[in-house]
C-alpha cells in the first residue's frame, strides 16, 4: 500500500482484529461475567429437584414449543401486577438452578406458568385441558393436544389412565386415554411450585465475628 | 459508592472528549480520503453512469435521465467493462445455487409462517399432527426464515458482492459451494428434528448441536472465498460493504458455537446466552449483510457515491460495539443480573448513533434523486428496506427503555418489531439485491417486469398490515396485562382481531413470495419472452444507447 495511507484507512488486519476485540469484550461481559456469578449458587431449600418423570415432562414441554406462549418469569409487583393474578413472586437466578435448558420465555400468548402447580394442582384439569382447553376456559387459543391422548371404544386396560371430560367432549361407549408423555407433561406443570422462601439466608440473624 | 460514581463520570467524560475529538478530526479531514474510498465501487469514467439490471430499457432510460445526462465523452474503458463481466461471472454458479436454495426456505418459510398465525384465531384447525403443532411449526418458521432464507440470501448476495467490491474474480468459489450445500443439510435436518420434538428449547437456538456443528462449520467454509479473494485484490481501498461482510462471515460461527457449546450453560446463565446470541445474530450477522448490499447497491444503480465516507467508518464500528451488547434487554425484569440489563439497556440507547450514521449516509445519498425509484425495481426495494433499518432500530432502541419495555414485553407487539427487522429490513433488501444480481448470475433479463412490481406491491401492503395490526394489537395486549382489574383472558380475547389481520397480511405476504419465487425460476429456467437478453447487460454500446435515447 502507499506510503501516504492514512491512519484510518480500514485494512484488512484493522477489520478482523476490531471486529474480534469488540466480540470479545461482548462475550466476556454477557457471557462469561455471568457464568462466573452464577456458576456456584445453591439452589433454595425449598426448591425439590425435578424427579425423573418431571424431566420426561419438561421434554414434552419443551418439543411441544409451550415456552413460545408461556413464560416462567412473573415480574416484580413494582413493575407489573404478576404477583396479583396469582403468578408469584419475582423469582430469583437460584429459582433456576435446576432447569437447564433454561424455559423463561418471552411471550405470554397464555399465562405465566412459574407457580402453575401451585395455582392449579388438579391432574384431571390440567388433562381435560391439554385434551380441550375451551371446554375449560372459554376463548382459550391454545391448541387442543389430540395426538398425546388416544380415543377409543370400550374400557382403560390395566395400566392405562382414562380421562375425566365433561361429557359434552366424550361419546357414550367411549374412552379417553392419556399418553404417558402427556401424564409426564402434567406431572412436571403440577411440580412447577415456587411458593417457598428463595433466601432464608436473609431472615436468618447475621453472624458477626467476635 | 463514590467509586462506583466516579467510574461512571470518567466514563460519561472520556464519551464526551472522545466525541469532540472525533468531532474535530472529521471536520479537519483527517480521516484520510474519503472520496476515493467512496468511489472505489466505480471503474474509472462510471460515476454518472445508472445500473440496474433488473430494469427494462425504457426503465434504464427514465433512471439515466432522472441522474442527469451520461458523459459520453469518456466511455467506460472496454478493459473495465470486460473485467466487470469477468468477475460476475466468477461467481455465477455459487450465487446461483446460494440464491435458488434460500427462495426455496422463503417460500417454505412462508407457510410455517402463515399456517403458526392462523393457529392462533383457529386453535383446533390441523391439531392431530404434531409436528404441525403451534410450538412446533413456529420455531420451524422461524429457524427457516433466519438460517434459510435470511442466511442463504445474505451469503449469496455477499458473494456476489465480493469480487465486485476488489474489483477481482472469485477465488475459492468451491468451499462457498461445499458451505452452502452443507448449511441447507443442516436447515433441512434442524427442521425435521424440531418437527419431530427434537429441540434444543432455546428461542433462535432450537436446533440440536449435533446440527449446529453443520452450520458452524459452513458459516466458516462460506468466509473462505472472501479471505482468498482478499489476497488477489486489485483495490486501494476496502470499501464499507467490504467492511461488514467480513465482520459478519467471521462474527457467525463465533457466536453460534460459543451459544450452542452443549453441556456448557445453565439456569438464568443460559437465559443470558440466549439472548447474547439472539440479539447478535440479528446485530452481526443479518444486520451487517443488508447493510453491506445497501451500502454497495443504492450508489452503484445511482452511479452516485456514498454520501460521506466518515460517517460510514463511524457508523461501522459503533454498530459493532453498541449492537453486541445490547441483548440483556431481551431479560428486563427477569432473574438475572441487574448491571447486565442496564448495560444493555444504554447501550441499546447507544445505537442510535450508528443508526443515524447509517440513516444519514444512505438516505443522503438518495435524497434529491426519488424520482430514480420509480425506474428502479432495486432500488424500490433497497431504499424502502433502508427506511425500514431506521424505524426498527429506532423503535427497537425505544422498546429497550424500562417504561415502554414494561408494556410491550411478552406481547406480539414485539413479534411486530422483530418482523419490522428482519422483514421489513433484511428481506426488502435481499430482495432488491436478488432483482439486481440476478440478470447478472443467469446472462438474462427478469422475463416478466410486471411481476416485479406485483411482489413489490403484494408484499409491502400484506406487510403494512400485518405489521401495524399487531403493533396496535400488542400495545393493547401489554396494557391489559399491566391493569390488575383486567382479567388475563382479556388480553387474550383483544388479540383476536389483530391476529386475524396478521393471517390476511401474511397471506399476502407468502402470495407476494410465491409471484417472487415464480419469476425467479422463470429467469433460472431462461423462460420467457426474450427481449434484449443478454446482449444490453453485455454490450456497453447498447446500455449508452438506452441511456442517450433518455437524454435525447
Amino acid at each position: 500500500m502507499s506510503a501516504t495511507k492514512s491512519f484510518w484507512e480500514m485494512d484488512e488486519l484493522r477489520i478482523v482484529s476490531g471486529a474480534m476485540v469488540i466480540l470479545s469484550a461482548a462475550t466476556a461481559l454477557m457471557v462469561a461475567v455471568p457464568y462466573v456469578l452464577l456458576k456456584n449458587i445453591e439452589p433454595p431449600a425449598g426448591l425439590k429437584p425435578y424427579t425423573s418423570v418431571q424431566l420426561t415432562g419438561r421434554q414434552v414441554y419443551i418439543a411441544n414449543g409451550c415456552v413460545y406462549c408461556h413464560s416462567q418469569q412473573p415480574r416484580d409487583i413494582k413493575q407489573a401486577p404478576d404477583a396479583l393474578r396469582g403468578w408469584g413472586r419475582a423469582p430469583v437466578a437460584a429459582d433456576y438452578a435446576y432447569d437447564t435448558p433454561h424455559l423463561l420465555g418471552t411471550m405470554r400468548t397464555g399465562p405465566d406458568l412459574f407457580n402453575i402447580g401451585a395455582r392449579q394442582p388438579s391432574k384431571d384439569w390440567h388433562l381435560g385441558h391439554l385434551y380441550q382447553p375451551r371446554a375449560y376456559t372459554p376463548g382459550s387459543i391454545m391448541p387442543s393436544y389430540p395426538f398425546m391422548f388416544e380415543v377409543r371404544k370400550g374400557q382403560a386396560r390395566p395400566g392405562e389412565t382414562a380421562i375425566t371430560l365433561p361429557s359434552a367432549l366424550t361419546k357414550p361407549g367411549e374412552v379417553v386415554i392419556a399418553k404417558p408423555e402427556v401424564l409426564a407433561l402434567v406431572d412436571y406443570l403440577i411440580g412447577l411450585d415456587h411458593t417457598y422462601t428463595p433466601l432464608p439466608a436473609l431472615a436468618a440473624p447475621v453472624k458477626v465475628k467476635p | 459508592m463514590d467509586f462506583t460514581v466516579g467510574v461512571l463520570l470518567g466514563t460519561f467524560l472520556l464519551s464526551i472528549v472522545a466525541l469532540f475529538i472525533f468531532i474535530w478530526s472529521m471536520s479537519t479531514g483527517l480521516f484520510g480520503d474519503g472520496t476515493a474510498a467512496a468511489t472505489e465501487i466505480f471503474a474509472p469514467n462510471e460515476l454518472g453512469q445508472i445500473e440496474d439490471p433488473a430494469a427494462t430499457a425504457a426503465q434504464k432510460g427514465g433512471l439515466q435521465q432522472a441522474m442527469g445526462p451520461l458523459n459520453l465523452a469518456q466511455p467506460i474503458a472496454q478493459a473495465d467493462e470486460d473485467s466487470r463481466n469477468r468477475a460476475d461471472q466468477s461467481t455465477s454458479l455459487v450465487v446461483g445455487v446460494c440464491l435458488t436454495l434460500a427462495v426455496v426456505w422463503l417460500v417454505l418459510a412462508s407457510f410455517a409462517g402463515l399456517i403458526s398465525s392462523i393457529k392462533l384465531h383457529a386453535p383446533d384447525w390441523w391439531v392431530q399432527y404434531e409436528w404441525l403443532t403451534f410450538g412446533r411449526i413456529r420455531p420451524i418458521h422461524l429457524n427457516l426464515v433466519a438460517y434459510g432464507w435470511c442466511s442463504l440470501a445474505g451469503i449469496g448476495v455477499a458473494i456476489w458482492l465480493i469480487p465486485r467490491l476488489l474489483k477481482t474474480e472469485l477465488v475459492g468459489a468451491k468451499y462457498a459451494l461445499v458451505g452452502g450445500a452443507l448449511w441447507s443439510i443442516g436447515v433441512t435436518a434442524g427442521s425435521v428434528a424440531i418437527g419431530m420434538g427434537y429441540s434444543d428449547g432455546l428461542e433462535w437456538l432450537e436446533y440440536p448441536w449435533q446440527i449446529d456443528i453443520l452450520l458452524v462449520v459452513a458459516g466458516a467454509l462460506v468466509g473462505f472465498p472472501l479471505w482468498l479473494t482478499l489476497l488477489q485484490r486489485k483495490v486501494k481501498h476496502l470499501y464499507v460493504s467490504v467492511w461488514y461482510i467480513a465482520a459478519g462471515l467471521l462474527w457467525f460461527p463465533i457466536l453460534f458455537l460459543i451459544a450452542n457449546v452443549p453441556g456448557l450453560h445453565f439456569g438464568v446463565q443460559q437465559a443470558t446466552v440466549n439472548w447474547w446470541f439472539g440479539h447478535n445474530v440479528l446485530g452481526l450477522w443479518f444486520t451487517p449483510l443488508a447493510l453491506a448490499a445497501s451500502y454497495y447497491f443504492i450508489p452503484k444503480v445511482l452511479g452516485k457515491p456514498i454520501h460521506s465516507y466518515n460517517l460510514s467508518l463511524l457508523g461501522f464500528w459503533s454498530l459493532a460495539f453498541f449492537y453486541s451488547q445490547v441483548g440483556g434487554h431481551h431479560l428486563i425484569g427477569g432473574p438475572v443480573p441487574s448491571w447486565l440489563v442496564t448495560i444493555s439497556i444504554v447501550q441499546s440507547m447507544m445505537m442510535l448513533i450508528p443508526v443515524f450514521a447509517v440513516a444519514v449516509n444512505q438516505h443522503m445519498t438518495v435524497l434529491g434523486n426519488f424520482r430514480a425509484l420509480i425506474y428502479s425495481p432495486t432500488l424500490r426495494f433497497i431504499v424502502l428496506g433502508a427506511m425500514m433499518y431506521t424505524a426498527a432500530s429506532i423503535q427497537g432502541s425505544l422498546e429497550a427503555l424500562r417504561s415502554v419495555n414494561t408494556v410491550t414485553h411478552f406481547t406480539h407487539y414485539t413479534v411486530a418489531h422483530a418482523h419490522l427487522g428482519l422483514y421489513g429490513f433484511f428481506t426488502m433488501v435481499m430482495f432488491g439485491s436478488i432483482y439486481f444480481i440476478m440478470p447478472r448470475v443467469m446472462n438474462w433479463e427478469w422475463p416478466f417486469p410486471r411481476l416485479i412490481s406485483l411482489h413489490f406491491w403484494l408484499v409491502l401492503v400484506g406487510f403494512a398490515i400485518y405489521f401495524i395490526g399487531l403493533s396496535i394489537g400488542g400495545w393493547f395486549q401489554g396494557l391489559a396485562m399491566l391493569d390488575e382489574k383486567t382479567p388475563f383472558m382479556a388480553s387474550v380475547m383483544l388479540m383476536a382481531p389483530y391476529l386475524k389481520a396478521r393471517s390476511i397480511g401474511g397471506s399476502l405476504m407468502t402470495l407476494g413470495h410465491l409471484v417472487f419465487a415464480t419469476h425467479f425460476f422463470a429467469i433460472g429456467w431462461k423462460f420467457g419472452p426474450k427481449r434484449l437478453g443478454a446482449a444490453l447487460l453485455e454490450s456497453p454500446v447498447l446500455g449508452r444507447i438506452a441511456g442517450k435515447g433518455a437524454v435525447a
